[in-house]
């Protein structure tokens, strides 16, 4: 396959390594039907994120639209189109830690963070998310930081859970 | 056959199909929105729900195919209710500036209101976040959007070019390009075609009627008019006649009353077009065929759309075009000089406007190439459908027009000009005149038209063996001519990729980028009628037939022109005014190129008007607030079924992840083994 990356004189060594490992996951999947979730699952891991750029190469890797693309990273909630912080902060907002103050937590950390949903701290250090229900109903109000779960967390709490990071 | 019944009527439909369509065939409408015959059926608007005997919520009639014994109810209370309660939802997240809008009684969400009786609209909530995208040839304005993708399917299927999508989800989704890049700045063709399955004022073209008023108002102007091909086979479809009439006469007459000081005819420099172009593909061929080298095939280069489309997705490939310009701009090329020359007027007083079935045309008249001597070729193109409205908006009553002639010298066109309107037309009027020219006799087909190329197809081939030609062309005797026409970006992209192989056997290909030909263009009224595309076809072949010129060499004053300015086909001076050249783009713009936008404006959301908590004073307030309450309960509770609906498909979507997730880290153990394994 080709390598369509505009603006050569742009692309590092490092992003040219990347998109080459992309190259090599597009091959695998390439031909098989629905395999666009799976590569673009695959994208992100490799660059972090999914900008235009990367949507790009992929749009012409599998012959589809960019526009089509696009759609499928704009509609599932777990793809982001911009660079994520070192951590990821998902606060649990389903129905039972919506009720029990999920949605305090999430002022509150705005309040800390200085960031709305979805963006990421100016030091990089922390983008901030929602979440749809992580099974932890029990454990209300319930977030995620990465892959640690802290559970009933107080408010008051958060600034010295944050300062672990 | 499948026996059903229908609001207690026994009816038989045939299996596979939907009780729709099973409900239209024997007369019980069914109101729909999303639904377009032929085209799209996905059930994203619900309002075509009935009531099936036994099932458990209502269904939706366009997406259910008919089963035995089934018993269909309409219009029961449930689906009135249903119905009105999901037209007011569509409604509250719609902008309902109707008298400003410009679908203003041509809107199917307006007729549907009227259809369903919806009286008021109970609803105020939050109002999506979008705004207005102004493109050159095409405006989104995405606070009418209803979300039906009738432009998705439109764009990605029928024209598989894909630039319109959902992007983003649930409240949030916008139907548009990629990552909110104007549409102005991507890789659209401006075919338009998704203007003409809009059902409301979403998707239109850019208005220009304001600047051709202005024009035409101004005394310093000398303001000409120009008509292409296929615009007299449909204009009176606006008027109430039938698709497919001709109504050349009356639309003369129309322009010459709106003001117009000349009224001239595209189709004279579509007669102009096939001596220009015939000549260059015979110097192509000879070229070719002597040893000197050249490219072959040539591909027609009159759809801007087309132009549009290769420029993006094949910009190594634009030697392939012809390098003349489309007729429209040579005529405004020759109106600003050589009839300008004529009567004496300066080319920067005059003022020249093109009527066309076409969107993308709108965006070639603002090419930087399509410019002599600083001023542009063409001032304004206006759609059909513009041209329409400026007719009603002058008061004048287009059936009770006399029939009048298009003004000379730049008014007269043979047969084969008026085929330029259709898909095949170009290949066909240019092969009549290449081949007398080069055996001296006429096209051997009967009635001259080279029947493997008429039709709605999406690919068309023909060959033509040479024999025996005049002295100038002996090179091409014995040879055998092969053709290849398409209508229709997704029929284009096959001859491309044909290329690509090495594989295509042609000498000529004729492109045009909208299915079925400029019949069909982005600016041509939208039609109801399901038989559209062959009843304008048959129309523009039937004026052809009408005229004793039907090759364009023997049209008089294009013999003069070339005698009086232009000297002979592609001549110097024939290049400096009707040839062109293209702009390599590449599929992001990357490779250069113009951009089309003109700008973006954010949608104001309208006040929300909170009502009044009601206070019971009299006893027919209780009743009102009574019925209030039910109708409330009534509203929550659909809500409550749309929300457990909407949260079993998040709940499968999640699933979904969770295999794919799977399926990923199996794949990769799977390859770390193979790794260790060595």
């Amino acid at each position: 396959m080709s390598t369509i990356i505009q603006n050569d004189c742009c692309v590092t060594d490092d992003e040219q390594k990347k998109f080459d490992q992309l190259a090599n996951i597009i091959d695998l999947y390439k031909g098989k039907e629905g395999s666009l979730i799976q590569i673009l699952h695959h994208a992100q891991e490799i660059f972090g994120h999914l900008p235009l750029e990367v949507q790009k190469y992929v749009a012409d890797a599998l012959d589809i639209s960019l526009s089509e693309v696009s759609g499928v990273v704009t509609f599932y909630s777990f793809f982001s189109t911009k660079p994520k912080g070192k951590h990821t902060i998902r606060v649990c907002m389903g129905t039972a830690c919506y009720v029990r103050g999920g949605k305090k937590l999430v002022e509150r950390l705005q309040d800390i963070l200085g960031v709305q949903i979805g963006e990421t701290t100016k030091d990089g250090k922390f983008t901030f998310e929602i979440a749809r229900c992580i099974g932890a109903c029990g454990l209300a109000p319930a977030m995620m930081i990465d892959d640690a779960v802290y559970k009933q967390v107080n408010i008051n709490k958060l600034e010295s859970i944050l300062s672990k990071y | 056959m499948v026996n059903l019944k229908i609001n207690g009527k026994q009816i038989t439909a045939r299996k596979g199909m939907t009780i729709l369509e099973a409900a239209r065939e024997n007369h019980i409408s069914i109101p729909t929105l999303c639904y377009l015959n032929n085209v799209h059926k996905i059930g994203s608007c619900r309002i075509c729900v009935v009531e099936v005997k036994g099932a458990k919520s209502l269904v939706a009639s366009c997406m259910t195919e008919v089963g035995e014994g089934m018993e269909v109810y309409t219009n029961t209370k449930r689906v009135q209710k249903a119905r009105k309660v999901l037209y007011e939802l569509m409604l509250s997240d719609h902008t309902k500036e109707c008298l400003s809008c410009s679908r203003n009684l041509n809107c199917e969400l307006q007729e549907l209101g009227k259809l369903l009786g919806v009286e008021e609209t109970r609803f105020n909530g939050e109002r999506s976040d979008v705004s207005i995208d102004e493109a050159v040839s095409i405006t989104r304005d995405m606070s009418k959007c209803i979300l039906c993708r009738r432009c998705v399917t439109v764009c990605g299927q029928i024209q598989g070019n894909g630039v319109l999508n959902p992007q983003n989800r649930g409240f949030e989704t916008v139907i548009g390009p990629a990552m909110d890049i104007p549409i102005g700045d991507v890789d659209c063709a401006f075919c338009g075609q998704c203007t003409v399955v809009c059902p409301v004022g979403a998707l239109k073209e850019t208005d220009s009627t304001k600047v051709v008023w202005e024009a035409l108002h101004d005394n310093n102007k000398r303001v000409a008019v120009q008509v292409a091909p296929a615009v007299r086979v449909a204009l009176g479809e606006e008027f109430g006649f039938e698709p497919g009439t001709i109504v050349t006469g009356k639309m003369a007459a129309a322009l010459h009353a709106l003001g117009f000081d000349d009224v001239f005819d595209t189709n004279f420099a579509a007669d102009l077009t096939i001596m220009e172009e015939g000549t260059e593909l015979l110097i192509r061929l000879k070229n070719a065929l002597t040893g000197t080298g050249d490219v072959l095939p040539m591909i027609t280069s009159c759809s801007p759309g087309w132009i549009k489309y290769i420029e993006h997705r094949y910009p190594e490939r634009l030697e392939h075009l012809s390098s003349c310009k489309s007729p429209h701009m040579m005529l405004g090329a020759l109106i600003k000089s050589y009839f300008a020359e004529k009567v004496g007027e300066k080319p920067e007083n005059m003022f020249v406007v093109s009527v066309m079935p076409c969107t993308a045309k709108k965006t070639e008249i603002a090419r930087e190439e399509m410019k002599n001597n600083g001023l542009r070729n063409v001032d304004a193109v206006l759609t059909t459908r513009e041209l329409a409205n400026m007719i009603k908006q002058a008061g004048i009553d287009f059936m009770a027009l006399e029939d009048e002639e298009f003004d000379n010298p730049l008014g007269m066109s043979t047969g084969a000009a008026d085929i330029f309107g259709l898909t095949g037309g170009v290949m066909e009027a240019a092969l009549r005149t290449v081949y007398e020219l080069v055996t001296g006799r006429e096209l051997p087909f009967e009635d001259l038209h080279v029947t493997p190329i008429v039709g709605l197809d999406q690919v068309k081939k023909a060959e033509v063996t040479i024999k025996d030609p005049v002295d100038a062309y002996s090179f091409l005797d014995g040879v055998t001519l092969k053709v290849a026409v398409t209508s229709g970006l997704k029929g284009a992209r096959i001859l491309m990729e044909q290329l690509d192989k090495g594989e295509s056997p042609y000498h000529f290909i004729e492109v045009m980028g909208c299915p079925g030909g400029c019949i069909t263009g982005g600016g041509q009224p939208r039609s109801e009628d399901a038989d559209v595309r062959i009843k304008r076809l048959q129309g523009l072949y039937r004026e052809d037939e009408g005229k004793k010129l039907r090759k364009s060499h023997e049209n008089p004053y294009i013999t003069a022109i070339y005698e009086e300015y232009l000297d002979y086909p592609s001549s110097h001076r024939s290049h400096e005014l009707l040839h062109t050249h293209y702009v390599r783009r590449g599929k992001y713009n990357d490779l250069g190129g113009e951009s089309f936008v003109i700008g973006r404006k954010k949608v104001e959301p309208q006040e929300l008007k909170l009502e009044e908590a009601g206070i019971a004073k009299t006893s027919a307030d209780r009743v009102k607030n009574r019925r209030n309450r039910d109708e409330a309960a009534d509203i929550r509770l659909l809500a409550l079924e749309a929300e457990n609906s909407r949260l079993k498909n998040e709940l499968s979507d999640a699933m979904e992840t969770v295999e794919i997730y799977k399926q990923i880290v199996s794949e990769k153990a799977f390859l770390e083994k193979k790794k260790h394994m060595g």
